[in-house]
């Protein structure tokens, strides 16, 4: 018993350092630079949001953080220590939830699990029953990935990433496939979720509007190459909701922004 | 279930005026024997137990090629999808081997092995391993990105990878393989029986090929049917459940 609740406590979130970080990709013909001497602190349990046109390396940065790629120049720290491959403490949400179709909803969920030591088969299935009740899906756990709905494939999505407990959370224009009713139901959701597990989050989207409702501060990106140019704190008391006057406010803000680094 | 209603009617018809028009003299019964002579060498055959044991040895010869076939095929498969090296040399072999009849590889193996049961291995074996391993190596390449990378995070490596992203991935190219290939297999371990007397056992192509030195056209009928009927069992109780099970996993529409 001591066990899952071991696994379940909130751990504290970690602190997020970039710095001077730079990543280019060659190809045959040309070199791309997607990323130029970032730097970037993300505070304890802070939600970071990037915006940005598209390719102005949004998706790179997130990748250099969890560790799939490394950077040419420049560090990566998590709680001080240096980011060399990917851990369990780094999870990251896609855009199309890359759901495995050959596991069920809560196999999905359970496949990180697997990988932790030391977690015997009855914990596992009470951690990620645990997950999968907190994205509102209990009764969908044997259900298999193309029966569920797109927002229901993200909620899942969310749980797998949040299952092995991370302290950091990395979500990658994680709504952009969905309806806006479906956004707007999981806005609300995913603040709930997040005050119940604290995560540190940098969370990148096309939607102003989004990134104003879920972050703390947003940032604006421009491509080519790909570089932070402003940042922009958003001091708003939660639950946001993301139709109201204030959010409209910062976003006229934010897309005026957007529109000069362009 | 109507499907298979019908199809019995249908045979049921044809057979019944096969029968009857047969009766009447309308051709040399030795050429072509009725349906009651056919069954009734069938009956005697099972009686006395030589179709079962020439049907068993068939089955032995054909698993036994066919596992090893998928033994080889699949890590092939696999490492010809990850290794350029491997792609572009066994890959290669595999493409053009594969557009081989596999009957074509009887003469060699009774070169090579002599009148022996490794001849059948091998023969069954060349006509399952090049589909298996070029469906494994497609299935594979064709993996979206994405699932390595999430599964890469969650803290999945090397083996674990491989034994659960990339294998499980590929699955549905694997079957899709893995049918071309018992297809290929059955077809040349028949050829292979028909041309080849092996003392070590008599499989359902020797009764074929009996059946016509002795003219006995009710055996070569019978035994006909017996292949079809194998044929259409594999495919209704092992392909069959394969594809849906992988239908309602994965919502493929085939
Ligand atoms: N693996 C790769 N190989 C070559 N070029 C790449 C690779 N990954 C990214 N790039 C290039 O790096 C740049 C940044 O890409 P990235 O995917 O990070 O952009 P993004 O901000 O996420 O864009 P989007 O909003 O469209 O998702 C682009 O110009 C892209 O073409
Ligand atoms: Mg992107």
């Amino acid at each position: 018993m001591t066990r899952v609740t071991d696994e379940l406590a909130p751990i504290p979130p970690a602190k997020l350092s970039i710095r001077g970080v730079s990543k280019s990709f060659r190809s045959a013909r040309r070199e791309v630079a997607a990323l130029e001497a970032v730097d970037l602190e993300v505070d304890v349990g802070e939600i970071v949001c990037l915006v940005g046109p598209s390719g102005c390396g949004k998706s790179t940065l997130l990748a250099l953080v969890a560790g799939l790629e490394t950077p040419d120049t420049g560090q990566i720290l998590v709680d001080g220590s240096p980011v060399t491959k990917p851990g369990r403490d780094r999870m990251v949400m896609f855009q199309d939830a890359a759901l495995f179709p050959w596991r069920d909803a809560i196999g999905n969920i359970l496949f990180g699990l697997e990988l932790k030591p030391g977690l015997p088969r009855w914990a596992r299935l009470e951690v990620a029953q645990y997950y999968l009740q907190l994205v509102g899906l209990s009764s969908f756990a044997h259900a298999a990935i193309h029966e569920l709905s797109g927002g229901m494939r993200q909620r899942i999505a969310l749980a797998r990433a949040l299952a092995p407990n991370p302290t950091v959370l990395l979500m990658d224009e994680p709504f952009a496939s969905l309806d806006a009713m479906t956004r707007e139901r999981l806005y609300g959701d995913l603040q709930e979720i997040w005050q119940k597990r604290r995560k540190t989050v940098l969370f990148v989207t096309h939607n102003v509007r989004e990134a104003c409702c879920l972050g703390d501060r947003v940032i604006v990106m421009s491509p080519h190459p790909g570089k932070m140019r402003e940042s922009f704190a958003v001091r708003l008391p939660r639950p946001r909701d993301i139709n109201s006057a204030e959010i409209a406010g910062f976003a006229r803000e934010i897309t005026a922004a957007l529109r000069l680094h362009e | 279930m109507r499907r298979f209603v019908t199809f019995s009617l249908f045979v049921a018809i044809v057979l019944a005026l096969w029968e009857a028009v047969g009766a009447a003299g309308a051709w040399p019964e030795i050429l072509l024997p009725r349906p009651s002579r056919v069954l009734s060498y069938l009956g005697g055959a099972i009686s006395d137990g030589s179709l079962l044991e020439a049907t068993l040895v068939t089955g032995k010869r054909l698993f036994a090629g066919y596992a090893l076939g998928f033994a080889f095929g699949l890590p092939l498969g696999l490492l010809t999808a990850h290794a350029t090296l491997a792609r572009d040399t066994i890959g290669l072999v595999a493409l053009g081997l594969q557009t081989l009849p596999s009957v074509c590889w009887v003469p060699l193996a009774l070169l090579w092995f002599g009148q022996t049961e490794t001849a059948m291995l091998f023969v069954v074996i060349m006509g399952t391993i090049w589909s298996i391993l070029l469906a494994a190596e497609s299935g594979v390449r064709n993996l979206p990105p994405i699932y390595t990378r999430a599964a890469r995070t969650m803290g999945s490596r090397r083996l674990h990878l491989v034994m659960h992203v990339v294998i499980p991935a590929a699955f549905p190219a694997v079957v899709a393989g893995l049918k071309q290939g018992w297809a290929f297999a059955w077809r040349s371990l028949m050829a292979a029986e028909i041309f080849v007397t092996i003392l070590t056992g008599f499989g359902l192509g020797h009764l074929l090929h009996y059946g016509r030195e002795l003219h006995a056209m009710d055996q070569v009928l019978g035994v006909i049917a017996v292949i079809v009927a194998m044929g259409l069992l594999t495919e209704q109780l092992v392909f069959a459940p394969l594809e849906h099970w992988l239908k309602r996993r994965w919502g493929l529409a085939n």
